[in-house]
């Protein structure tokens, strides 16, 4: 870790929860760290909890789908901030689509609520104990969650927008 | 002050309570957005927001595009101030490139995003005005900010959304007439903007409506993640150029105002003193300009003059790549925020190493704090609502994205 803050939140969270630290890695100088997506609620909560560590405010929540990986198509990012410290961080859980079930984390920050529904509806992640978890931009009888990548923004038969030509290939989706 | 809302409720019989619809085109929601209100008389006893009227899939859209293809589509968020989204988008490729960016660059940039902050700033507070009833108060600070407008378009060529710079810096230099325009505002501008501040801060009507219209305390604002004017008249001073400085803006002396009730008025106040701080610190990047160069030197990004492309093979080269997109690009996961007109505007930005982002998440301000409305003005008559929902300046382009 180049950033020293990083290092002791990292060895702070370690120490704290132990095996449920799947992996972490620091990127553009921001901690991130994967957790066990049971255990990612009482670690947020530990984390706003905690004196030193003081992470006391929520930046945003996003999903994100990443369809080749199997048993982890979803992924939750809860970006948090420490303004004690002046420290950002990462916090990842990955779920795979068969169980898209997350508990939520409405009951620590009031903001996550739109937050989470935004998730809800874009990508069909369902947090557990939302209070009224419901679509939010899209419209109510919307049958898919449109931000999956199977669904393909463009004419799949526009030959110039092909994704190998983006860069990658994953037409097999 | 307001009564107790659990007062109100409980008062509330509900033989005599009616359902209304504010909004989805009411003039004062100044935006598609619908608010479904239970009243008792004149006290709104509960309200139900509907959001998405504009909603146009600009997270989706931005996976199809190339990296500069998006600019456009970041105008189109908070239109009040399209530059800092623009800038604060090409801040965020910058850093997953890893680029140095000049220092005149930098001080360029300052110059214009507090320009938008002001042209923002003044548009909320004049609204404001006329929705507790002051309409003369919105026609002066028009003026002021069509030479804002004048500003944007001498170097982007735009008005409104302005596609501003590049990524790597600007796509022109301030000409000569730029120079002379915003030598001309910042003369004319302090004594134009006092004269609108005199017609409102301290007007007992004014007042009257504002005190109490709307509050929220630090700790509720916090929990529900704030940010902006919004956050900081309720009393907490957290604002990103201070907290995480971008682009210089560690080099100039301003102050973060702070408000003390996060009502109305604290938000009008707030903002009136931001934007007297905006313009000392485009004083003081103005005055203190360093020499150099407008962009940064990054062939893989910045497209080459027009006229070399046409009689220039290198420059031909490097403007079909990046127009097509062939432009390598480093895989990672970046965030980037900045301070917008209503708070954190922040980038959440995935690269896998294609031509266009694997996954871009906007963090909008307004989204995030419009969430509270209900319960800032739940006991309130509709007449401050209206002043409510103007004075935390949800803009329904950053709401919906």
């Amino acid at each position: 870790m180049e950033n020293q803050n990083n290092q002791e939140y990292l060895t702070a969270i370690q120490a704290a929860f132990g095996a449920d630290v799947l992996a972490h890695e620091e990127a553009f100088g921001m901690l991130n760290i994967e957790l066990t997506p049971a255990r990612i609620h009482d670690a947020i909560s530990w984390l706003q909890q905690h004196q030193d560590l003081s992470v006391n405010y929520l930046t945003n929540i996003a999903g994100i789908h990443y369809p080749e990986s199997a048993g982890r198509e979803f992924a939750v990012v809860y970006q948090l901030h420490s303004w004690k410290n002046n420290v950002r961080l990462r916090i990842k859980g990955y779920l795979p689509k068969e169980n898209l079930h997350i508990a939520t984390i409405t009951d620590l920050f009031a903001g996550a609520n739109w937050m989470e529904r935004e998730t809800y509806d874009f990508f069909g992640i369902i947090f557990d104990g939302h209070p009224d978890l419901r679509r939010i931009l899209n419209m109510d009888d919307m049958d898919y969650f449109p931000m999956r990548k199977e669904y393909v923004l463009e004419d799949a038969t526009r030959e110039d927008k092909d994704d190998r030509f983006f860069g990658r290939n994953n037409n097999e989706l | 002050m307001s009564q107790d809302p659990k007062e109100v409720i409980q008062a509330a019989d509900p033989a005599n309570v009616a359902t209304i619809n504010f909004g989805p085109t009411h003039p004062s929601t100044h935006g598609i957005f619908q608010n479904i209100l239970k009243v008792d008389g004149e006290k709104i006893i509960s309200s139900e927001q509907t959001v998405g009227y504009i909603h146009r899939a600009f997270e989706k859209l931005a996976e199809r595009r190339p990296y500069n293809q998006i600019t456009p589509i970041t105008d189109r968020l908070n239109y009040c101030s399209s530059p800092i989204n623009n800038i604060g988008w090409e801040m965020t490729v910058e850093k997953l490139i890893g680029v140095d960016i000049p220092k005149r660059v930098q001080y360029m940039r300052v110059i214009i995003m507090e320009l938008a902050r002001i042209a923002d700033h003044l548009i909320c507070n004049s609204v404001i005005g006329v929705d507790a009833g002051a309409l003369t108060s919105f026609f002066y600070p028009f003026s002021e900010r069509e030479k804002i407008y004048e500003l944007y378009e001498e170097l982007s060529g735009a008005r409104l959304t302005t596609n501003m710079g590049r990524i790597g810096g600007f796509e022109r230099d301030f000409t000569p007439v730029f120079h002379q325009k915003l030598k001309s505002f910042l003369k004319t501008f302090p004594k134009a903007f006092e004269e609108f501040d005199s017609m409102l801060a301290r007007n007992r009507i004014f007042m009257d409506r504002t005190k109490g219209a709307g509050p929220i305390s630090a700790e509720r604002a916090l929990s529900y993640s704030f940010s902006g004017p919004n956050l900081r008249a309720a009393g907490v001073d957290y604002d990103v150029r201070a907290m995480n400085p971008y682009s210089s803006y560690e080099d100039f002396d301003f102050i973060i105002p702070v408000g003390v009730n996060g009502d109305t008025y604290d938000r009008f106040m707030v903002r009136q003193e931001e934007i007297r701080q905006s313009l000392r610190i485009i004083t003081q990047a103005y005055n203190n300009l360093p020499e150099g160069d407008y962009k940064a030197d990054l062939p893989d990004f910045y497209l080459p003059p027009k006229a070399d492309v046409y009689n220039n093979m290198e420059a031909l080269i490097y403007h079909f790549k990046i127009v097509m997109g062939e432009t390598e690009l480093p895989v990672g996961e970046v965030y980037h925020a900045v301070e917008g007109g209503n708070g954190e505007l922040g980038y959440y930005l995935i690269s896998d190493g294609g031509r266009t982002p694997y996954r871009l998440q906007f963090r909008r301000p307004c989204f995030i704090y419009y969430q509270a409305y209900p319960e800032m003005i739940k006991g309130l008559p509709i007449s401050d609502a209206v002043l409510t929902l103007s004075s935390i300046n949800v803009i329904a382009g950053e709401l919906d994205a």
